[in-house]
């Protein structure tokens, strides 16, 4: 591991909103097959963050490196770099004029340039995996909201990216539907996907991260193994920030 | 309407308890009576209108001057022809703002400094034309523009389908626009993390969410375009309003006005129906509270 490159490098990133700082100087490191787990109160920056990665906000300062390369340069073709990562968000990833397979389809097909058999092909071999081949012809608002979370994940690893973005994926569910998603999560890291995610699941932290990573208003302050976070947290804010969200 | 009760029952006649039998039968005797009463209360408000007007002291010879049968029965065949001729101008037309005034909004929503004139441009003609009214703009257009020589001699009808082309796509392209904006900013954004560019996350994604959402403000501007066709006949075309005109010329009776009016509300009456149709629907999906 210390001798590969990471698959995104995150230097010094600063980002502020109308003159409020949100990032102040964050530097990590996803390597390949990891998965990096932000935690932080609402407000810490994690969205955000994630928001730089995919290029969907530039940075005020610092630099982003996905397999070497600064994608943070504006001389970089912004459409490429997103065809390279995928990104699920908390709500309204799918679109509710498309049925589930063009939902998952279409990435593959308008930007990879794959033929609609073949994107097809890959397609409903995913919604087989995912339980939900039944489901293909259907339009999004007959799904679940687990349902909808899962279809928008398999849209965003069918045109296999090289990294994972996934906000607060199980933010807008009900509790009985967090499981299946987060379950979901697990089997892509056992296939070998690199993901860089934000939850507020912990257990689901503990069990499924490499890394965990705690930010407190804009500020990376503490970073590690699960076991150091979760057993050791040794800033006082993470100690206090833990004792919140596991107390109920 | 179905009663909720009936829909939601998975039992057979047989087992539902007695009470709900009785709810049953005294829901079945309130529907009977409304629609007796509705019944009833139209044809004494339809009695009342129709003894109010043939009661005023003009209405004979009204009757004579605008519902004489024997007239709208001559000229019927010729106003009839002259419709064909406003079918066929709304079909172009109808075709032509479709285009230019997904065009138009298009142009409206593209950011970057470059395209700056352009959106000016769109957004000055969408200002002019939706306040010009259409008689002028049909004047400027049928007689100013074959005025300039330069243009191939062509029938009136043809200069009148632009003036139309011209007139709507403005309301049309602010229509499409108000859709496009009304799509979740989150869809955009989806699209472009999916590596989908801005064109076509325009053409896939906003647009075709957009088109749904204004569906019945759309199918509205068709039913205003479709009776607005007769006014191509300022341009001399022989349209059924045209065709009435030179009707009402021979007779001094004004009768075959009222028979092409008729028929410009036949035409366009499924439609209004549709549009209607289509907001209810759109009402009741809205207040289930989709994702959509």
């Amino acid at each position: 591991m210390t001798d590969a490159q990471p698959v995104l490098k995150v230097d010094r990133v600063y980002k502020s909103f109308d003159g409020k700082p949100v990032l102040r100087g964050i530097d990590l490191e996803v390597f390949q097959h990891q998965v990096v787990v932000v935690i932080g109160a609402s407000g810490s920056g994690k969205s955000t963050l994630l928001k730089t990665v995919n290029l969907l906000e530039q940075v005020d300062d610092g630099q982003i490196f996905l397999k070497g390369e600064d994608i943070s340069n504006p001389r970089v073709n912004v459409d490429k770099t997103r065809g390279r990562i995928g990104v699920v968000f908390q709500q309204f990833n799918l679109f509710p004029h498309l049925n589930v397979l063009d939902n998952v389809t279409l990435a593959n097909r308008k930007v990879h340039g794959m033929s609609r058999e073949e994107s097809e092909k890959i397609g409903l071999e995913w919604l087989d995996r995912i339980g939900l081949r039944d489901k293909t012809k259907d339009f999004p608002d007959r799904l679940s909201g687990g349902q909808q979370q899962r279809v928008a994940i398999v849209r965003a690893i069918t045109s296999n990216p090289e990294l994972l973005l996934l906000d607060e994926i199980t933010s807008a569910l009900d509790p009985m539907l967090v499981g299946e998603v987060l379950d979901l999560v697990t089997d892509l890291k056992a296939g070998g996907s690199t993901i860089l995610m934000t939850t507020h699941e912990m257990q689901f932290a503990r069990r499924v991260a490499d890394q965990v990573i705690f930010l407190k208003d804009g500020v990376l302050l503490e970073q590690g193994s699960p076991e150091q976070i979760f057993e050791h947290p040794q800033h006082p804010e993470l100690q206090d920030y833990l004792s919140r969200v596991t107390t109920y | 309407m179905v009663p909720a009760s009936e829909g939601a029952s998975v039992k057979s006649e047989a087992d539902v308890s007695a009470i709900e039998l009785d709810r049953r039968a005294f829901r079945k005797k309130q529907s009977g009576r409304s629609v007796g009463i509705s019944l009833i209360s139209t044809v004494v408000l339809g009695v009342l209108v129709w003894l109010l007007v043939i009661n005023t002291p003009g209405w004979a010879l009204v009757q004579q001057t605008f519902f004489d049968p024997k007239i709208a029965a001559e000229f019927f065949p010729s106003i009839l022809l002259g419709l064909w001729l406003n079918i066929q101008i709304l079909f172009f037309a109808a075709i032509g703002v479709a285009i230019f005034a997904t065009l138009i909004a298009v142009i409206r929503t593209l950011r970057g400094p470059i395209f700056f004139p352009l959106r000016f441009l769109a957004a000055a003609y969408t200002d002019l034309f939706r306040g010009m009214p259409l008689i002028i703009v049909l004047y400027l257009v049928g007689f100013g523009l074959p005025a300039l020589g330069v243009f191939p001699r062509v029938a009136p009808e043809v200069w009148g389908t632009i003036a139309l082309i011209l007139t709507y796509s403005a309301y049309v392209a602010e229509v499409l626009r108000a859709g496009m904006e009304a799509v979740n900013p989150s869809q955009r954004l989806a699209a472009r993390s999916l590596g989908l560019s801005h064109a076509q996350t325009l053409r896939l994604v906003v647009l075709p969410q957009g088109v749904r959402k204004v569906t019945p403000a759309l199918v509205n501007d068709f039913v205003s375009m479709q009776k607005d066709v007769g006014l191509v006949s300022v341009l001399g075309a022989i349209d059924a309003v045209r065709a009435a005109q030179i009707a009402e010329a021979d007779t001094f009776n004004f009768t075959p006005y009222i028979v092409a009016g008729l028929l410009f509300v036949a035409i366009s009456w499924p439609l209004i129906r549709l549009t209607d149709w289509l907001s209810a629907r759109q009402q009741r999906r809205e207040q289930i509270g989709g994702t959509v």
